[in-house]
């Protein structure tokens, strides 16, 4: 547990949960910076496809709010398919565009949420939960700028 | 694709806002009393008539609460552990607003008619922008796989007049290790012989950041189709002292006094922004000045850095190696950390490649320094044009909307409409832009109007089409409005406080301000972008005039940045205040004072769109007349060229 992971979690908004997904991650003990922001966009991945998994799952249990599953569907898949995508390519070489990448993804997670009427998601903890993630991981990647 | 400023969902927004004139029109109910009251309703008429007056639209004081996504985005983009933010990511269900889908018909509205962009996918930076045997050519950042960043190559068109393109092949890929991961930015240089070299950025195999040169293959192609990448490459690797990501866009080179070309490049110290300096005389070695060119502590990586000299006292461009008592020179640097480009005007210093700013207190990439525009505008590069003898300026467009969008749309980004660059030498202290002469060559129709607008207006503007247009205008405030507010005691001075970013757009009425055009607004204004002056009162009963573009209520769309943008603009005695704005469907770029402050915004409407977009001229101040004189051109599309074979040989041979 290196301390890098304990300094970099600190200057994030959300120090636990910085720490929590880190830790998780063997590779976190060894990794610079970059090798964090790395990880973070693989949590990304991973709650996004968990999130598509739950939209599809939606579509069986509340088939009244098929339009607005159809917009997170088109939300979701662009954060999995282009953000993702992008962050990891950016991050290695030019990082801004992977900081533009991962605010892209909290909005589109935003986006997706806001379609439902108030009280209907039944996404909110996992659409939460993208922008949090996205929260600490753009703090996380703006140290590389 | 999203920018770095936070989009605010629109919880925070209030569903009023939406129906303001429903809420806000005064009710006729004096008028129901007199006509019951019969023999008093010819002396209430006449008190109807002056309270109901038909062309008058209320556009009423709503004191804007800080709802900003951006203020506090740009807080956000400083800070990486503001808690306050966190309210912007809210997702209790509040918003009142439904979800826009984006459907392909108002995503296709989006695309522009005569600003440059490739047929489809992303584009970012400028680069090598240079003029030819009888063309301009152009290359910029590309990838030609999707709609985001990646893959980055050299795209390239040609132009004989920097308003017409023709799309042309690929001109340089990433198939060198030491370009493998991106060909990125680069700068043009012309010999001595007439040749021309390009040095640009390579993102190797192992993402380190070298500097290459490549020439054209064949000198006697005007459209310089094929380039050859010199072998020795990399000519330049990351210093001792340098990260091997800091190291990124080096410019044209400029003649020194001893005869060698000198060129700089951006880096960055920790957290100094600094530019090198290298000389040589074949760009194939080297020779690293020990000192900057200049650095800036705090204001983190310079990319895109630019260096070039005005004149103090013509109004035409330089070459980039002109020098002498009559010059300055500008330094400009594109700054990761804001995504802002910042410039100050100062002094060369060629015997030891440094150079000073004239006001150290708005030095490159400080808060306060200036911009080339107060909108969305990055990555900027200029040329000098020897055809006209013009410096002309390029810029980066990036989108304001979701990547979701931008997948969906096929495209991202546009590059602004070229503008020539010269010194202000009225005030000597700033840049003044203006756009090409040559787009004037798409001005169709025009109308002309002349018109007192008085306090709390909104006039319909008779155009028949409102997304191409090209607007020039003068407002002058009446004097009796000036006097009476400057001599008024009780109207605060302002003018110390006041932002564009802060005021709370344009629905804040002032005493002397706002007033301008509402432009891509619909009918009923529920979907507009005001473009407009303020003019604050100052102490001394100085006044201070600022210039902003509202985004806030450009669309009903909640995945889409809408920021107000602006800044303050020099106005001299004597002068009137002028504005120019050029509407092409989602750009709106903005020039006030003859191009002493610009904005570029984009707007994404989803109702004021084909013939639904309307123009307004408007005048939200309390109690301020203006007089507005205004012409207003349709604008024909630039018709730019898809690449293809058939045209290419066409143009070869003209």
């Amino acid at each position: 547990m290196g301390n890098i992971v304990d300094e970099t979690c600190k200057q994030t908004p959300d120090y636990t949960l910085c720490l929590s997904l880190l830790n998780s991650d063997p590779r976190s003990s060894s990794a610079d910076i970059v090798g964090l922001c790395l990880i973070l966009i693989d949590k990304i991945e991973a709650l996004g496809t968990e999130t598509i998994g739950q939209i599809n799952v939606a579509y069986k249990t509340k088939p009244m709010l098929k339009r607005e599953l159809d917009e997170c569907n088109l939300r979701y898949k662009t954060i999995v398919e282009a953000d993702v995508h992008t962050a990891n390519i950016a991050i290695k070489g030019n990082p801004k565009f992977a900081e533009d990448a991962i605010v892209d993804a909290g909005v589109e997670a935003s986006v997706c949420e806001g379609g439902f009427p108030k009280g209907q998601s039944p996404l909110t903890d996992l659409t939460q939960k993208m922008v949090k993630i996205c929260d600490v991981t753009r703090a996380i990647v703006r140290m590389l700028l | 694709m999203a920018s770095s400023d936070a989009l605010l969902p629109i919880s925070a927004r209030e569903e009023s806002d939406l129906n303001e004139e429903t809420h806000r029109r005064r009710r006729p109910v004096k008028g129901l009393l007199a006509v019951s009251l019969g023999l008093l309703f010819i002396a209430f008429y006449v008190v109807l008539v002056a309270t109901h007056d038909g062309s008058n639209r209320s556009n009423d004081v709503k004191i804007e609460s800080d709802e900003t996504a951006t203020t506090t985005s740009r807080a956000r983009l400083a800070g990486v552990s503001e808690k306050s933010n966190d309210k912007l990511w809210k997702l209790s269900g509040e918003r009142n607003t439904v979800s826009f889908a984006w459907n392909n018909s108002v995503l296709s509205w989006q695309r522009t008619a005569f600003h440059f962009q490739p047929e489809q996918n992303w584009m970012n930076d400028p680069n090598g922008p240079l003029f030819y045997k009888g063309w301009y050519h152009f290359f910029y950042q590309y990838n030609p796989n999707a709609a985001v960043w990646g893959d980055i190559v050299w795209g390239h068109a040609v132009s004989k007049d920097l308003i017409h393109w023709v799309h042309l092949p690929i001109a340089m890929v990433a198939d060198q290790w030491y370009d493998a991961n991106g060909v990125w930015t680069g700068s043009a240089t012309f010999l001595d012989d007439g040749s021309l070299v390009m040095l640009y950025t390579g993102s190797t195999d192992k993402f380190v950041q070298v500097q290459n040169l490549a020439y054209p293959e064949d000198l006697n192609d005007p459209l310089l189709l094929k380039w050859v990448k010199y072998s020795g490459n990399p000519v330049l690797v990351p210093p001792p002292g340098i990260l091997p990501k800091d190291f990124r866009d080096p410019t044209t080179a400029w003649k020194t006094s001893t005869g060698k070309w000198r060129i700089t490049i951006g880096s960055k110290i920790n957290k100094t922004g600094i530019s090198l300096v290298y000389d040589t005389t074949d760009f194939k070695t080297y020779e690293k000045h020990d000192t900057l060119l200049h650095q800036v502590p705090n204001t983190g990586m310079w990319e895109c850095v630019d260096f070039y000299p005005v004149s103090k006292t013509a109004v035409n461009g330089l070459d980039t190696s002109v020098n002498g008592p009559n010059v300055k020179h500008i330094v400009k640097a594109s700054m990761d950390d804001t995504r802002f480009d910042h410039y100050a005007v100062g002094t060369y210093f060629d015997s030891n490649g440094t150079w000073i700013p004239d006001d150290p207190s708005i030095d490159v990439g400080m808060s306060a320094s200036l911009r080339y525009d107060y909108g969305k505008f990055y990555a900027s590069k200029t040329f000098y044009d020897q055809n006209k003898g013009r410096r002309i300026l390029w810029s980066w467009i990036g989108e304001s909307d979701s990547e979701a969008a931008d997948v969906q749309k096929g495209w991202s980004s546009l590059q602004g409409i070229p503008r020539t660059v010269v010194l202000d030498t009225k005030t000597g202290k700033n840049l003044v832009q203006w756009p090409v002469e040559e787009i004037e060559s798409l001005r169709l129709s025009s109308k002309q109007f002349n018109m007192e607008v008085g306090p709390g207006s909104v006039v319909p503007v008779d155009v028949d089409s409102a997304a191409q247009l090209d607007i020039e205008a003068e407002f002058e405030i009446k004097k009796e409005s000036l006097d009476k507010i400057l001599g008024d005691a009780s109207v605060v001075a302002e003018a110390e406080e006041f932002s564009c970013q802060k005021s709370g757009g344009a629905s804040v009425r002032g005493a002397l301000g706002p007033f301008g055009f509402s432009v891509l607004a619909d009918k009923s204004l529920s979907e507009k972008t005001p473009v407009y002056f303020y003019v604050a009162k100052g102490k001394d009963s100085k006044l201070k005039t600022f210039f902003c573009t509202d985004t806030s209520r450009s669309t009903f769309a909640n995945d889409v940045v809408k920021p107000i943008y602006g800044s303050s603009v020099p106005v001299l005695k004597g002068e009137k205040l002028t504005m120019r704005i050029l509407v092409d469907h989602s750009i709106v770029e903005g020039f006030a004072q003859g191009g002493r402050t610009c904005i570029t915004s984009r707007v994404y409407p989803t109702k004021a769109i084909y013939g639904a977009a309307k123009l307004f001229v408007f005048n939200n101040a309390i109690d301020a007349t203006v007089t507005a004189s205004f012409k207003v051109w349709q604008m024909n599309s630039a018709f730019i060229h898809p690449y293809s074979e058939e045209v290419v040989r066409a143009i070869s041979s003209a």
